[in-house]
């Protein structure tokens, strides 16, 4: 196939440097997350669907329990904030802060997941018990794998930050992502505990 | 060849990267993050499986041929009929569409080096093959029955485990679908090269702007609903399951918030190709450049609001059909003026009748066929008579088979030279062209009479009385499986052997003809500066210096100044 595409006799060539582009991952991420969120739009509605047919919601007796996932609420939208002053650390080129309130965020983060196998284990329902545990197994468990992944992008943050100069005030781009990321799931998990837990209780 | 290098920014993504001058055959076999490798790894695989999902449908037809099912087991009817479907929508339209041209295209038309996430690019890419293996490997489970739609309760009941790699199959094309519209929704508003102004974006650049946004806001809902399933067919849940207090019509809404946009997946880079492709082959400037640009987007956004027209007969209620009818109706609006534009463009233009131009055209009256009967069945009253009937299966294959594919089709014979640096050979072309034509009317055509008779879609046997137009059907099917033969070896041997291509051999103006037959890998050795419009024909830009047997009519453009290059400044 001499000629076409296939060929190649020069030697290697550099792409200039000048003309490489900006970091654009942070609109990909957020791109990205438009779509996720719509995921999560598509279980919500559904929701309101199978809700609304129902005769009654919860169906007879099934339990909702409010403390433990309302303590556990407080723990995640907290962490909100405090991944934000890990973010705030090291735009003032300031590294061990950035560490230590990623740590911090983490460990609220384990807390959480936590909180919610705790809670797995001492309902008194199974993922097929009826259309509400459904439901409400296929939702949290779906967001509890996003905050797993949270996690994970926390720990690769915290990882990488070992290394001096990772990151800096003028670099810190997956900082930023992770911290979005969090964010994210947080605010999904705010609009599923109003649907799941406050709007079934009251 | 060493060009001068001004270091004007500190990103972090700035380092120069080496790579080698030019691709070898095995690049194209493995993982490469360069979006012209990408993109034709994209076409040739998805060709593959038009092959694959092309086979299914000629067996298909051959059982239809009688009216008793006494060729295939209906069983085997039903799992290649599902097949047949998902093969042709998610593995070769929307791949080769979006995936292939888009990839391919769209930074050489914005002046870019590359996608803004290259690395990414390959992942969504190599995401498709093991999708294609999970369908392939379903018919050792008996294929999944249910039809492309995958409608409970059928598919709860029938074939579980095909079923369940038919959803994981989908699962990964979506997410495929999710990561390559990410990609080219960052790279079209970020990346332009700074002398183009919005104005001068190519239109198929808008049109796959508009399939991203959409893409990005419905295929993570029918990944919902696909969770769903694969949950209440595998672990015991009932979502969908009414005597448990689930609900079937849910799905079908999920499934079509998802799957009405999916046709505009399918046809919108269609429509953008058009536009590439008919300018510069009539040689006069694109009418309506904002009509067009911005029609994209309007399809893109009220196409998210008309799913139930697939659900006017699932219970729904009157309010519902009224609404859904209307925004039907209003969503041929903007299609209606893109064929309005294409036809103004054609209209008194010097058309050369090229084997891309002869598809273009093609398309242009197949696509009008299809739309009407898309409004025909967007009519309540009506479709409650022709649903689930051949009508409907003649509708969306004068869209998908006369609109996509033409398509396609006509962005090969337009591109083939600016990928391989290799003419095609416009014999062979026309011969492709005619047989297809043909064909697609023979095989669809007598579909919407026998659909107004009542003959329903997706069964292996019908009544005798239909017999007579279900010949016609399945001959138009035969004729349009030959009709593959001459593009086949006409894409083979072009590739091959073909005569040499210029730079620029359609006399075009948009920036991909700009640099050289094939790219070289970084796509230019000093990024183009943009002076002109891209579709200023006639205007005295675009006389190429290549000289070019098949394209010496640039007599429209003789006012412009001979032997230099006035498409763009390189400094
Ligand atoms: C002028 C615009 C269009 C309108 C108004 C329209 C309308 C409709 C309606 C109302 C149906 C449902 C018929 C029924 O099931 O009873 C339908 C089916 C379908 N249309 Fe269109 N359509 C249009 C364009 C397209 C395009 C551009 C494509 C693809 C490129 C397409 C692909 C399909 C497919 C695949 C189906 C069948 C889905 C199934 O399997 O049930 N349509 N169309
Ligand atoms: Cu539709």
């Amino acid at each position: 196939m001499q000629g076409s595409t296939l060929d190649s006799t020069q030697p290697p060539h550099p792409v200039p440097a000048a003309e490489s582009h900006a970091d654009l991952r942070v609109w990909g991420l957020l791109t990205f997350l438009a779509s996720e969120s719509l995921m999560f739009g598509g279980f919500f509605a559904a929701y309101l669907v199978l809700r609304g047919g129902a005769a009654e919601w919860p169906p007879a007796g099934t339990e909702v329990e409010l403390l433990l996932p309302t303590l556990n609420t407080l723990v995640l939208v907290s962490s909100s904030f405090v991944i934000h002053l890990g973010d705030t650390a090291i735009k003032q080129n300031n590294v061990a802060g950035l560490r230590k309130w990623y740590i911090l965020t983490a460990l609220m983060g384990s807390i959480f997941l936590i909180g919610q196998i705790y809670e797995y284990l001492t309902l008194g329902y199974g993922l097929t018990s009826n259309i509400f545990s459904n439901c409400f197994y296929l939702m949290t468990g779906f967001h509890g794998l996003h905050v797993f992944v949270g996690l994970l992008l926390i720990l690769g943050v915290l990882w990488r930050s070992r290394q001096t100069g990772h990151y800096s005030d003028a670099q810190h781009v997956g900082v930023e992502m992770a911290e979005i990321y969090w964010h994210f799931v947080d605010i999904i998990w705010i609009v599923l505990f109003t649907l799941l837990y406050i709007l079934t209780v009251f | 060849m060493e060009t001068q290098i001004i270091s004007n920014t500190t990103s972090p993504t700035s380092t120069a990267t080496e790579h080698p001058a030019a691709w070898k055959w095995y690049d194209y076999f493995r993982f490469n993050v360069d979006h012209k490798v990408i993109g034709i790894q994209y076409l040739v695989t998805s060709f593959v499986f038009y092959l694959i999902g092309g086979l299914m449908a000629m067996a298909l037809r051959t059982e239809l041929y009688t009216p008793d099912p006494d060729v295939l087991n209906p069983n085997l009817y039903n799992a290649f009929m599902t097949n047949h479907g998902t093969i042709m929508i998610f593995l070769w339209i929307v791949p080769a569409a979006i995936g292939g041209f888009g990839n391919y295209l769209i930074p050489l038309m914005i002046g870019a080096r590359d996608m803004a996430f290259p690395k990414l690019n390959a992942i969504a890419f190599w995401l498709n093959p093991p999708a294609g293996a999970l369908l392939l490997a379903s018919f050792l489970f008996g294929g999944s029955q249910s039809g492309w739609t995958a409608y409970p309760p059928l598919s709860l009941i029938t074939a579980n485990t095909a079923q369940t790699l038919w959803i994981l199959s989908i699962v990964l094309v979506g997410t495929s679908s999710i990561l390559g519209s990410v990609n080219f929704v960052v790279t079209i508003l970020k990346m332009k090269v700074p002398s183009m102004q919005w104005s001068q974006l190519p239109l198929f650049c808008w049109a796959i702007l508009a399939t991203s946004v959409l893409a990005l806001l419905s295929t993570p809902v029918l990944a919902a609903g696909l969770v769903l399933l694969l949950f209440d067919i595998n672990f015991g849940t009932s979502f969908f399951k009414p005597d448990a207090g689930g609900n079937v019509v849910l799905y079908q809404h999920l499934f079509w918030f998802y799957s009405h946009p999916a046709v505009y997946l399918m046809i919108l880079p269609i429509f953008g190709i058009m536009s590439e492709v008919i300018p510069p082959h009539a040689r006069k400037p694109i009418f309506g450049y904002k009509a067009i640009a911005y029609s994209s987007l309007a399809i893109c956004i009220v196409g998210l609001f008309v799913w139930v027209h697939h659900m006017f007969t699932s219970g729904t209620p009157p309010w519902m059909r009224v609404f859904f009818t209307v925004s039907t109706l209003i969503v041929a609006v903007p299609t209606g003026v893109k064929i309005f534009g294409w036809v103004a463009t054609l209209w008194g233009g010097k058309i050369r009748f090229t084997s891309a131009m002869l598809f273009a055209l093609g398309l242009l009256s197949m696509f009008v066929i299809g739309g009407l009967g898309g409004v025909t069945l967007g009519t309540a009253p009506f479709d409650l008579h022709v649903h689930d009937t051949y009508y409907v299966v003649g509708h969306f294959h004068y869209v998908l088979f006369g609109g996509s594919v033409f398509g396609i089709y006509a962005g090969i014979y337009h591109w083939f030279p600016k990928m391989t640096g290799r003419m095609m050979n416009e014999r062979l072309g026309q011969l492709h062209f005619v047989l297809t034509f043909i064909g697609t009317h023979l095989t669809f055509l007598p579909m919407h009479k026998l659909g107004l008779q009542g003959m329903p879609r997706r069964v292996a046997m019908y009544d005798p009385q239909f017999v007579n137009l279900n010949h016609l059907c399945t001959v138009g099917a035969f004729v349009l499986g030959i009709s593959v033969l001459p593009f086949f070896i006409n894409a083979v041997w072009s590739w091959i052997a073909g005569a040499k291509a210029p730079d620029n051999p359609w006399n075009a103006l948009t920036l991909e003809w700009t640099t050289s037959s094939p790219p070289p890998v970084e796509n230019w050795e000093v990024l183009p500066v943009v002076t002109h419009g891209p579709y200023d024909y006639g205007m005295g830009y675009g006389v190429s210096h290549d000289s070019n047997p098949d394209a010496n009519d640039s007599s429209d453009d003789s006012s412009a100044p001979p032997a230099s290059n006035p498409i763009l400044a390189l400094d």
